[in-house]
């Protein structure tokens, strides 16, 4: 499409603000950060030192920070994963394949499975702390004291406690993807889906064959925004886990513990380094799943 | 047909695009640390010192004070100190700020210079205290110590309990006002323990029978916060490896000795209290904050629970009428420990501090002296329930039941104080690990020995830190 005369000027004249909020808001700090990495800076004085590398290779000797990483890994499988599954099983179920009906109330659950969404990250923490509290007083706990069954250290548990907040991401995180499934298989032609169903096809033949890669472009937007969440995790983790990322490190993730370097121990250039590590790994993660997962576009 | 999914060759372009755009910023941005201003040293106006002005605070000069707004809240400043400095110095300007989040607040107005005056640095989000003295930060407060009492004789320094002023050393000198005279110990219900006929215990073999009575009772004996206050108990094995060493052992943990908590003090303070957590504490406690353990307290369910004498205070509006608030001394490991049973721990607490880039240094001296006068730490008392450090400030106030056994176990103590950790002010880094370290020991997940060399290894990983300032203390 051609813009009319002048639309160029008049575009940019539009964007020329917002971009430049971003790059001193946004992209400023992130130059900051790399050149502090690189500093021993304490937060308090106005003059950092260059320190070389010495805080990467502190960072590589460090326990706490490989430790972070591992759960980082463990997120970047499980939470895309376990997410996908049940987002495109319920999209499925709500739209059958794509064109025709869902189960009955499908519109009703539609807009259910997407209320965890519009809540605020630290109502979920409130909201998962009463769920998971460890005494009697919880809810789960609670109903399994009903059942006559022992509590359960959902955070307390240094083999559970990951697993927990796994949970509460993935609660939060199905029904914006049941959403997006949703609408791309909406979006899927009816003849396909007709085609399939004159033929006999059984519906999970239809979900794997026909409407699976039809979506496989979603799918794919999905696991990159997935992946990217997996290397956050902060708020929960803070307003959850024993101890801000226990017990004893057993849930820690890096943003926790860049906040926990800078503003607890005062360490900002160390903290600043972990962030670069951190800026490094998502973005290594975002490069390879647009590589794999590329392939050729199905046209219909 | 096509076109019915979103095309998205942007994303690749978007990413390409936000890489150029960041070349673009870097002259565009603001710093984040400021200029390097290190030659304001911003002692602001000044008025001509005299007996009554010993500093030499300028009449008209703001005063900005910020206070934590936690558990003591802030009328004692609003109330009691302000209006008293406002009585000296009728035209001075006082802003007050009260926050929660101190770091959140101050670290970029300390990073940019432009500092309020008075700080108390206290709440889960208090800056380090170190990492502000490291950089030149604060303001020496001999000068402060040196200068005669407000409304007494002698010198301010002369007119605080033992250990004050030594508790604000950092690096050798006093750079924090501690103001808070703090009594440690296990805090229980007397009413509830006359009822039922329970004694404090003197030793741990009597501990563990007493703990076996209360949990036969049907409550749950011992409790302490592992969620967010494991700090409380580390200060229980703290104080039992003082009882059984002395004082040096607590020393050489803040100037993080080699060994010092792999020695045999530590380890047999830290079997001590492993046995009473395997024994009598519930799972569920390592999950909930202290509020909610304190709570269960109040409501009678939990018997003893490790805490200083801030606690009734802070319970005040959740404790029954019936309920009488009493603290002990931890009990005794064995009769050859160097400290008696009666032993405490007190301690001067809660920071005070002035940047030593205030804008009102004198003023900001003359504040804290007029804290540390009789009348605004009595006034200081009656706000908030807290004995502070000044002597006898609180000499005929009617005190409540948790306050009135503080000072009955200061009383049978006498010179036996076990002193502070002040390493929990000198090495954040350090105190982290302790505290997750204290919930694996204490719910059963490592041993004694295994909690020793573990907390003894990051002891000396920060010790071999080059970029965390050493400190040092003699007493």
């Amino acid at each position: 499409m051609r813009l009319p005369r002048g639309g160029a000027r008049f575009v940019f004249g539009f964007l020329a603000l917002p971009v430049l909020l971003y790059l001193v808001f946004m992209i400023g700090p992130y130059l900051q950060a790399f050149y502090l990495a690189f500093t021993d800076w304490r937060g308090v004085s106005a003059s950092p030192h260059f320190n070389g590398i010495d805080n990467f290779v502190k960072l590589f000797k460090d326990e706490v920070f490989w430790k972070a990483v591992t759960h980082h890994l463990v997120l970047l499988v499980a939470l895309p994963l376990i997410t996908l599954v049940i987002g495109l099983f319920f999209a499925f179920l709500l739209n059958m394949g794509g064109g025709t009906k869902g189960v009955r109330g499908s519109k009703f659950y539609q807009a259910v499975f997407f209320f965890p969404q519009v809540l605020a990250v630290a109502v979920i923490g409130v909201l998962f702390q009463a769920m998971y509290r460890p005494d009697k007083a919880g809810v789960l706990n609670g109903l399994l004291d009903a059942l006559g069954l022992p509590s359960v250290g959902w955070l307390t548990n240094p083999n559970l406690a990951l697993w927990s907040l796994i949970a509460v991401l993935v609660w939060q995180s199905v029904g914006f993807y049941v959403v997006l499934f949703a609408a791309g298989m909406a979006s899927i032609p009816q003849e396909v889906i007709e085609a399939a169903e004159l033929d006999g096809c059984s519906k999970a033949r239809m979900f794997f064959q026909v409407t699976l890669p039809l979506l496989w472009d979603t799918v794919q937007v999905a696991w990159v925004y997935l992946g990217i969440a997996a290397f956050d995790g902060f708020a929960l983790v803070a307003t959850l886990s024993v101890d801000r990322g226990g017990p004893d490190g057993a849930t820690t993730v890096l943003p926790l513990e860049i906040w926990r370097n800078a503003f607890t121990f005062s360490k900002y250039g160390y903290a600043s380094s972990m962030g670069v590590a951190l800026f490094i790994l998502s973005l290594t993660f975002a490069v390879l799943t647009l590589r794999v997962t590329r392939r050729e576009r199905i046209e219909y | 047909m096509s076109g019915a999914l979103p095309q998205n060759p942007s994303r690749r372009s978007v990413l390409k695009g936000l890489g150029m755009a960041a070349l673009a910023a870097g002259p565009l941005s603001a710093c984040a640390f400021g200029s390097d201003d290190s030659n304001n040293t911003g002692s602001g106006p000044t008025g001509t010192k005299s007996a009554d002005n010993p500093f030499g605070v300028a009449a008209n000069a703001g005063l900005e004070v910020v206070i934590f707004k936690g558990g003591l809240g802030d009328a004692y400043a609003t109330d009691v100190h302000e209006p008293m400095y406002k009585k000296e110095f009728p035209q001075a300007n006082i802003k007050h700020v009260p926050t929660q989040q101190i770091a959140q607040t101050l670290q970029p107005r300390f990073a940019s210079g432009d500092v309020p005056d008075v700080i108390s640095n206290a709440g889960s989000d208090m800056m380090d205290n170190g990492a502000l003295q490291g950089e030149g930060q604060l303001l020496d407060l001999t000068e402060l110590f040196d200068a005669p009492a407000l409304g007494g004789s002698g010198k301010v320094r002369d007119s605080l309990m033992p250990g004050s002023v030594e508790a604000g050393l950092v690096a050798g000198k006093p750079f924090l006002m501690k103001y808070i005279y703090t009594v440690y110990g296990l805090w229980y219900d007397s009413a509830l323990f006359q009822k039922n006929n329970w004694a404090p215990a003197t030793t741990f073999e009597e501990f563990d029978a007493l703990l076996g009575k209360i949990k036969a009772a049907g409550l749950k004996p011992y409790a302490y916060a592992g969620k967010n206050a494991s700090y409380y108990q580390y200060w229980m094995i703290a104080i039992t490896a003082g009882k059984i060493a002395g004082n040096q052992v607590l020393i050489d943990m803040d100037n993080l000795k080699d060994g010092v908590w792999t020695s045999d003090p530590v380890r047999q303070a830290a079997e001590a209290w492993a046995m009473i957590g395997k024994k009598y504490l519930d799972p569920s406690f390592e999950g909930l904050i202290h509020t909610e353990v304190q709570t269960a307290q109040n409501q009678g369910q939990v018997g003893m629970y490790p805490s200083g004498s801030w606690l009734e205070n802070e319970q005040k509006d959740q404790t029954p009428a019936t309920f009488q608030y009493a603290v002990a001394p931890t009990p005794s490991v064995s009769a050859s420990d160097k400290l008696p049973y009666g032993a405490v721990r007190a301690a001067a607490g809660e920071s005070y501090i002035i940047p030593s880039k205030a804008k009102n240094r004198a003023g900001a001296l003359e504040y804290m002296r007029i804290m540390l006068s009789k009348e605004g730490a009595r006034g200081f008392t009656q706000k908030t329930g807290n004995i502070t450090v000044v002597k006898g400030a609180a000499d005929g106030l009617s005190l409540s039941p948790g306050n009135k056994s503080s000072n009955e176990a200061l009383n049978k103590a006498g010179d036996n104080i076990i002193t502070y950790n002040l390493f929990e002010d000198w090495y954040k880094e350090f105190e982290t690990a302790l505290r997750s370290k204290t919930n694996e020991l204490m719910f059963g997940r490592i041993s004694a020995e295994e909690f020793c060399k573990q907390v003894q290894a990051k002891a000396d990983a920060v010790k071999a830190d080059s970029s965390t300032p050493k400190q040092n203390r003699t007493s």
